[in-house]
């Protein structure tokens, strides 16, 4: 039997049929067509899939999507809603070079979302240890530690700015 | 990855699980963060008929301390709640050291302290840091209630006390003593990302400068947490020193029936048996004396 559910994905509300077999990720990929969101591992291993459910980062293969039922979504598309204007966080991580294949990115940039709304100013430490359930068969992590620390930076700058105008 | 077929409950009352829990009979789970379940469903390793959730029953989340009565932490609160508990870090740290070596950011999000338990692994981080600490957990279903010791609690890989039929509703620690501390520690091959290879709980009484009451409980080193009685038995009446140290921890490595696998052979888990088991006794030693002040 199909369950009824609404959620709320980055801003914008659905109502959708699923089965309750169906995972968050499988629904966001496939229903909703939003394959920002990656799927690795589905085992919970690599972080590819992360995605923020009401303020928490979790993994969307092990989530069932009738689970999130009336919660509300965060996934890489989120973070730059206009297609515009890029998000600091999706900035910083071009500016020092932590993408090369861009499979680890968009898990690796909603962890870095949730890590710097609980820790503005994370340590090197902190940031490896907020990473530590996300591979990455390309960078070698430097460069992605550097560019969350740089965003942080500038994350609060702006939210700085916003509070003086 | 696709799963199995199942049909799926998420009861706003602890009552009305109990009775699905009841009514579907075999082939029913609970499930709180499915961290545990959902692996095993895609692995292939376990096929639901009925995932009764438990994460809709208000309340069942709850963190309560009292300073006479103890801890008690409720079945679906997740594990990252039980990280930024500031009363928790100062009355139970061992439990702390437990769950901050476990999984990730994102599995911690979603895990439980009460999952972590039922699924019973022999690795399970957080059972040797309760059970030294004397925890126990409440058992419902549609017949009633009931309290164990978590120490009577585990029977093997996957086996519990637990009856068909009952939800593990909330875990109990005791009131934190003067005189007391305990300590957790593990190893793995990749920190919290990988299960524990080898995990020690040791929880010490002081008194006079000499140990005595002692629990030693050693994880993924049998088929469930193990409690090294004789190592605790040879701690009692004798001050912290090298000596001590020694005996007790080469005692602990004899105690454990540890399996060689991709993890570490059995002889790599003996010797760091041995060492855990010292450095545990250590910490603990100080945390007692600490809480002396
Ligand atoms: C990537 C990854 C890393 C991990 N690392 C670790 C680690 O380092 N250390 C470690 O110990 N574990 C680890 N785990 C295992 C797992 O995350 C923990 O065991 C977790 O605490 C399970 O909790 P849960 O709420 O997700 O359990 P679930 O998957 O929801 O349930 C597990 C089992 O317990 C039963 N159950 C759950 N709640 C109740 C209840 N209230 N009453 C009765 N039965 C119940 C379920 O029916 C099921 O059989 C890891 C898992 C993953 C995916
Ligand atoms: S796909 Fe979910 S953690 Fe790897
Ligand atoms: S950039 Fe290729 S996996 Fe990280």
């Amino acid at each position: 039997m199909k369950h009824n559910i609404k959620i709320v994905v980055n801003g914008d509300e659905y109502s959708l049929a699923v089965d309750p077999w169906r995972t968050l990720n499988e629904a966001l990929r496939e229903d909703l067509n939003l394959t920002g969101t990656k799927l690795g591992c589905g085992t919970g291993d690599c972080g590819a899939c992360t995605v923020i459910v009401d303020g928490r980062a979790v993994s969307s293969c092990l989530t069932l999507a009738v689970s999130v039922d009336g919660k509300s979504v965060t996934t890489v598309e989120g973070l730059a809603p206009s297609g515009d204007e890029l998000h600091p966080i999706q900035e910083a991580f071009i500016k020092t070079g932590a993408i090369q294949c861009g499979f680890c990115t968009s898990g690796m940039e909603i962890a870095a979302l949730h890590l710097l709304s609980n820790n503005p100013s994370p340590t090197e430490l902190e940031i490896r240890k907020g990473l530590s359930g996300h591979l990455c068969r390309c960078t070698g992590y430097n460069q992605i530690v550097e560019a969350i620390s740089v965003a942080g930076e500038k994350m609060k700058k702006c939210c700085h700015e916003e509070e003086r105008s | 990855m696709r799963l199995p077929r199942f049909e799926y409950y998420a009861p706003e009352t602890l009552e009305a699980a109990l009775s699905l829990l009841e009514d579907r009979g075999e082939g029913a789970f609970v499930m709180a963060g499915g961290t545990d379940m959902m692996v095993k469903m895609s692995h292939g390793r376990l096929k639901p008929k009925t995932i009764i959730s438990l994460k809709s029953i208000p309340g069942m989340d709850m963190i309560s301390f009292d300073p006479a009565n103890g801890m008690m932490i409720g079945a679906t609160t997740r594990l990252a709640d039980i990280l930024t508990d500031l009363r928790i870090e100062t009355h139970y740290p061992a439990l702390i050291q437990a769950v901050q070596t476990m999984a990730n950011v994102e599995v911690r999000n979603m895990a439980t302290l009460a999952g972590n338990i039922c699924n019973a692994a022999p690795s399970a981080d957080s059972a040797p840091p309760l059970m030294v600490m004397n925890a126990e957990v409440s058992l419902a279903s549609v017949r009633g209630e009931r309290r164990l010791p978590l120490s009577d609690f585990f029977r093997g890989p996957g086996l519990t006390l637990m009856q068909a039929g009952e939800i593990m509703t909330s875990i109990h620690l005791p009131a934190p003593q003067v005189g007391r501390g305990a300590s957790y520690m593990r190893i793995s091959a990749r920190c919290g990302v990988d299960i524990a290879a080898v995990g020690v709980g040791v929880e010490v009484r002081v008194q006079s400068g000499v140990f005595s009451e002692a629990r030693i409980v050693l994880g993924a080193v049998a088929p469930v947490p193990l409690r090294a009685s004789g190592s605790e038995a040879s701690l009692i009446g004798k001050p912290l020193n090298d000596e001590t140290l020694e005996l007790v921890s080469d005692m602990a490595a004899h105690e454990s029936k540890p399996i060689s696998d991709v993890r570490a052979s059995a002889d790599y888990r003996k010797r760091m048996v041995a060492v855990l088991t010292r450095r545990a006794i250590t910490q603990a030693y100080e945390r007692s004396t600490a809480r002396h002040s």
